[in-house]
């Protein structure tokens, strides 16, 4: 479990958690930060969310099971998001995301088989005046066109091996 | 072309956003050390109040009033909640005023603390806007170095603290006891009303709820006054400017700041360049996924609360999604039903089951499947749903329902009659 977080982050979250008057606020920042180091968050993760928060693996789990942006699922080293909301789909959402399964031969919830990438759908990212938009890990695409796709791909993953 | 001289987007620059120096070159914080220097917080409160500032997450309630319930001079903790999960698809503006200066909030949220003897403040921001937070904390360091945040603000004896906190997705979050409930760290289903968050809100403490755009506007009012901030608006009953949302099928789509009561159409034309691939207009939302659709018959609506509401709409977050000639109206409406019912937090039945089954009556329609008694089935809902969940979201789900089953029952009886989609080759 200990190798979820390093025991320098785990005795830091645990000293928030000390100081601040009311801890439970800060379960979302536990759960971003094990996911941060880990990709996702396992049962393991609830655990430990729970044992630094002083919550009940119950109490935890309720909260990370509620957010679509805390992925309870090992997902691909890059989580892609094609907004799939009325801004974007007016202006060609749906042939990005064709265009997104066959370029990686997934559908929508899976993973490439190289763990590169993971393929969701997601509500309005605000970009709407960008629209068609999706985000790729941390970074938002606007305005994107399908024949861009493999160019904006392949970008992703050189940053992922370099 | 009319605009107006930008208030909230004083500060927007191709460049990127303006921090402390930028913002206090160009009048920022004038308004903090006015409220602090010469004004009691009842004084700020009265000059909100007179301004008729309405609130611009969508509910459009005065804030003004709003914050009369707030026990104001009362002793204790008490909270100021900054509701920044912007995620009603077609708004996008809470997001371009934090990229264009982050102090713009702060000094708003700091005003209308102070209005209200509060001590503590959080803003709550959606996880999509991580660039947002980060300039946001930037920008509470710089403050907090420069004596405007903290304790004894500009030597007035007044102190407040602003927290960031991130959430990490879904639509229900921006519903206010929802959002409370996040904020604690519980699961987000929404509280029942009353006790109100101006009673009872965060950790059981008397809490202000107001979002980002509204918040913005407070220095603005404290500056120039409630009667110049009310002159700006075109709409006689109308005050200040508003930032609109321009998308969907426009040719230049953008945010813009504009007077309140700016005309639908000259907006559309002005500042959205007109419909895109010289298309024809055919309906719109007007304020984001939740308002009933507009169409051509519209286009000379004041967009102001109250004339929206005369055509059986809402102003809502002033997100204007347009669409043109060819969109199929039934298959619009079901990309936003589809929204609403994921983004259900499936709390109460109406929402849980009744947007499903919503989506289910309109992608049998969109696929020619669709029958007389669908449609009926349909109509139903309306009165099903409204009124009986526990919480607007439903509501607000059927807004375009309801906005359909008004200026398209032609569209949907095509489905019907032709068994397939009319505007599908």
């Amino acid at each position: 479990m200990a190798t979820l977080l390093s025991e320098k982050q785990i005795a830091q979250l645990k000293r928030r958690v000390k100081e601040t008057p009311h801890p439970r606020e800060m379960v979302l920042d536990v759960l971003h930060a094990i996911q941060d180091a880990n990709g996702w968050v396992s049962d393991e993760g609830v655990e430990l969310a729970a044992i630094v928060l002083g919550l009940s693996s119950l109490q935890v789990e309720e909260i990370a099971t509620f957010y679509d942006k805390i992925y309870r699922r090992p997902v691909g080293r890059k989580v892609i998001h094609v907004c799939d909301s009325i801004c974007c789909w007016s202006r060609g959402s749906e042939a990005i995301m064709l265009r997104l399964q066959q370029l990686l031969a997934i559908a929508p919830g899976e993973t490439t088989a190289d763990g590169m990438f993971t393929l969701l759908p997601t509500c309005c990212l605000g970009a709407c005046g960008e629209a068609p938009a999706l985000r790729i890990g941390r970074t938002l695409y606007g305005g994107v066109e399908p024949e861009q796709l493999e160019a904006i791909l392949d970008k992703e993953r050189a940053e992922v091996e370099s | 072309m009319r605009s107006c001289e930008p208030l909230l987007f004083k500060n927007r620059r191709a460049e990127g956003p303006v921090f402390l120096e930028g913002y206090r070159k160009n009048g920022g914080y004038q308004g903090l050390e006015k409220a602090l220097r010469g004004m009691s917080p009842a004084g700020v409160r009265e000059e909100v109040k007179a301004s008729g500032l309405r609130g611009r997450g969508g509910a459009g309630f005065p804030t003004g009033v709003k914050w009369s319930f707030f026990p104001s001079d009362d002793a204790g903790e008490k909270y100021l909640v900054c509701n920044g999960d912007e995620m009603e698809p077609g708004t996008f503006k809470d997001r371009q005023l934090l990229l264009a200066d982050p102090h713009h909030l702060l000094e708003g949220i700091i005003i209308s603390c102070y209005a209200l003897g509060i001590g503590t403040a959080y803003i709550f921001l959606r996880d999509a806007y991580r660039e947002c937070a980060g300039n946001l904390e930037r920008a509470i360091d710089e403050a907090a170095q420069a004596g405007l945040l903290g304790d004894d603000i500009l030597g007035s004896g007044f102190s407040c603290e602003i927290h960031v906190h991130r959430s990490a997705g879904r639509y229900i979050c921006g519903e206010e006891t929802a959002l409370l409930n996040s904020l604690e760290g519980l699961r987000p289903n929404p509280r029942s009303k009353p006790p109100f968050p101006a009673i009872k809100g965060l950790f059981g403490r008397p809490t202000a709820l107001n979002n980002i755009e509204t918040l913005a506007n407070i220095p603005h009012i404290v500056t120039g006054g409630a009667a110049w901030y009310k002159s700006l608006a075109l709409t006689e009953q109308g005050a200040g400017t508003k930032l609109y949302g321009l998308a969907g099928h426009l040719k230049t789509p953008c945010c813009v700041e504009a007077p309140i009561g700016m005309p639908l159409g000259e907006l559309i034309r002005d500042f959205g360049g007109g419909v895109w691939k010289n298309r024809s207009f055919k309906a719109c939302l007007p304020g984001g996924a939740s308002t009933p659709y507009l169409t051509a018959e519209h286009l000379d609506v004041a967009l102001d609360y109250e004339p929206l509401e005369q055509v059986g709409t809402r102003l809502g977050t002033g997100g204007v999604v347009v669409f043109d000639d060819r969109t199929c109206m039934v298959a619009a409406t079901l990309n936003l039903l589809r929204f609403f019912a994921r983004e259900s937090c499936g709390w109460c039945t109406p929402c849980r089951d009744g947007l499903p089954l919503v989506c289910w009556l309109l992608e049998r329609l969109e696929r020619g499947e669709g029958t007389r008694e669908d449609l009926t089935m349909l109509q139903e809902q309306l009165s099903h749903i409204n009124g009986r969940s526990f919480c607007a979201l439903a509501l607000g789900a059927m807004g375009p329902v309801d906005g359909l089953l008004r200026h398209f029952t032609e569209e949907v009886e095509d489905h019907i009659r032709m068994g397939r989609c009319p505007l599908q080759d």
